[in-house]
């Protein structure tokens, strides 16, 4: 046991794992959210409940069909991608031609029809969800101890979100994919069916946001409202980072985990709101963000 | 000079229909008690004024702000505060919450202004969600419980609005006052400004106008009278709470002034009444409201984009 400024070592960094944990689900759900802006020029305020839906599924599957937290983390991206590609094919593709705003509206009313069902059928308290055996228990690092499943979290939300960098940035597909998002007409005249692509783009995003439920279900309770709770704090965090670029919102996302970990530390009472204190600092500094094209 | 004499009668036309519409207005106001509860028309009254404030910036300068709850909210708790713990009179009680609502607008305004579209959308919201927290850790709201049993006291001393129909009469007088100053905002030059920038911003800066420091000055207004709407609500219901600020309350005023109609001038009214009857219907439904909510969102989306009013006004050929 040491001391940092005066505060004990297994404090400071026991909330600075608790930060990393929250930044992986800011990460992973604004990474989703610049997905979908990019290509559908869409601010999807559903993203929230599909992350709460995506917990759901996870807790449904295990209750009535005994599937377990690993398939989960397969089959429920694709179940809520589904829903995604639905929701897509239906609504969104009818307001392309709108205002944004009209696109923001639309699935505002999404969310909360969606939050409303579930709060109809499970209340509104939580239910618990297990850790998976085979990550129960944790390691004792000397200065902390590290529960396996919360490092699990960290480690594997990093590799999807670098993951998608790399199929983004770095593949032929993800290639197709920004040159749809700079000029659809072009790309389409190449025999690209852009349509399709930008329904399954959609499946994708809102799939990350199941994935980021399936992770978070052991960690916080599952319950209807999980959703809503944490969708305003991402808008804060991509209003912080920009939309412009996919790193950036990893980075950013992580990042801000961290800070509101530490505050946590430091300024308790400043913790859930120090985020939204650096969203207005910035604005006034920088206001495309840290990574944004100025709009 | 042709387009000027052309315009003329047009515009006495629009006058006279909305001269129309306000005395239906007003005829429903005073024959309204006599067939509704008082309390129920008074709600609806301080929701409409709210979704008038509302539709004031995104009706006539097309910025959507997702934190009207913030004026709304905090201004009732403001007003609260000063009429149970002050023990001000309730004209300076209102004032009060108004002028906070005021300066509380001037804030977040300068910030959310930076950014245009969705941007601002998002930040509004994200400024509202953090005064909710705030709202939820200080002690003045009253947490969970909210400021209860505020007195509504004697109007300038001598009227006593603990009587139900007193309190009605103000409500109306206060409600109507706004509409007229919202009317008069939106067809003055510096309204036309305003609708300009929502034509085409770029056009406006263009043509010489400081068009951040109007939206700011309209930001500043909408934000006011959500806060004189949400002040007056404390009063009536003798209670300020949590509801009132959170984010579900932003979401409903978007879709009041949808529902009624965006940019029209009477559609937030009508809309208004609309939602809270409905909720009053649908209360013993529980978490339905919240489901039935969204799928009216969903409808005026994709079907119903210009709302009753503004539906009513297209099949008449006249403005509303």
């Amino acid at each position: 046991m040491f001391e940092v400024f005066g505060v004990p070592s297994q404090a400071l960094f026991g909330q600075l794992l608790l930060g990393l944990i929250n930044g992986s689900f800011y990460a992973l759900l604004s990474l989703g959210l610049a997905v979908i802006f990019g290509m559908l020029n869409i601010i999807n305020f559903t993203h929230g409940a599909q992350y709460m839906m995506g917990a759901f599924a996870a807790f449904l599957l295990l209750r009535h069909v005994g599937i377990g937290y690993w398939p989960a983390l397969i089959i429920v991206p694709i179940i809520v991608g589904a829903t995604g590609v639905v929701i897509e094919r239906l609504f969104l593709k009818r307001i392309q031609k709108l205002d944004h705003l009209y696109g923001l509206i639309l699935t505002f009313g999404l969310a909360l029809i969606i939050e409303g069902l579930f709060r109809n059928y499970y209340g509104s308290s939580g239910q618990p969800y297990g850790v998976p055996e085979s990550l129960q228990g944790g390691r004792n690092l000397g200065f902390m101890f590290l529960p396996n499943y919360r490092a699990w979290v960290i480690a594997f939300s990093l590799s999807v979100c670098l993951g998608t960098w790399f199929a983004i940035e770095r593949t032929r597909l993800g290639s197709y994919l920004r040159a749809a998002t700079e000029n659809p007409a072009l790309v389409r005249a190449f025999g690209i069916n852009v349509p399709r692509m930008v329904t399954l783009t959609y499946g994708f995003g809102v799939g990350l946001a199941g994935l980021a439920g399936v992770m978070a279900a052991p960690i916080y309770n599952v319950s209807p409202q999980m959703g809503s709770d944490i969708i305003i704090v991402v808008f804060a965090v991509v209003v912080i980072g920009g939309m412009g670029s996919i790193m950036g919102a990893i980075v950013t996302g992580f990042t801000l985990g961290i800070v509101e970990g530490l505050t946590k530390v430091f300024f308790p009472e400043a913790s859930n709101t120090v985020i939204f204190m650096i969203m207005i600092i910035v604005l006034l500094v920088r206001p495309a963000g840290l990574f944004g094209r100025s709009a | 000079m042709a387009t000027l004499t052309a315009a003329a009668p047009v515009r006495r036309e629009t006058e006279r229909s909305l001269a129309v519409a306000a005395a239906v207005l007003l005829a429903f106001a005073i024959v309204g008690p006599f067939v509704l509860y008082p309390v129920f028309i008074m709600k609806a009254l301080c929701f409409a004024l709210f979704a008038c404030a509302f539709n004031l910036l995104l009706g006539y300068v097309g910025l959507l702000s997702f934190g009207h709850a913030l004026y709304f909210g905090w201004a009732g708790y403001l007003a609260a505060h000063a009429a149970k713990v002050w023990g001000l009179q309730p004209e300076f009680a209102v004032l009060f919450g108004t002028a906070s609502a005021a300066v509380a607008g001037l804030i977040t305004g300068v910030v959310a202004i930076r950014r245009q579209g969705i941007y601002f959308a998002m930040i509004t919201l994200a400024l509202a969600q953090m005064m909710y927290l705030v709202a939820l850790r200080v002690k003045m709201t009253g947490g969970e419980d909210g400021i209860q049993g505020v007195p509504r006291g004697r109007l300038f001393g001598t009227f006593d609005l603990s009587n139900e129909m007193t309190m009605y009469a103000f409500v109306v007088i206060v409600a109507l006052a706004a509409f007229f100053l919202i009317y008069r905002i939106i067809n003055s030059p510096f309204g036309e400004v305003l609708k300009a920038i929502r034509e085409n911003e770029q056009r406006a800066i263009s043509l010489g106008y400081k068009t951040d420091d109007y939206k700011l000055v309209a930001f500043v207004l909408s934000a006011a009278l959500a806060g004189l709407a949400g002040s007056l609500k404390a009063l009536v219901f003798q209670l300020a709470s949590l509801t009132d600020v959170h984010w579900t309350m932003s979401g409903e005023v978007v879709l009041m002034t949808l529902v009624g109609g965006l940019g029209t001038v009477f559609g937030p009214v009508v809309g208004a009444f609309l939602i809270v009857a409905m909720e009053n219907y649908l209360a013993p439904f529980g978490q339905w409201v919240l489901v039935i909510q969204g799928a009216v969102f969903v409808i005026c989306v994709l079907a119903f984009r210009r709302g009753i009013v503004g539906e009513l006004a297209a099949r008449l050929r006249v403005r509303l």
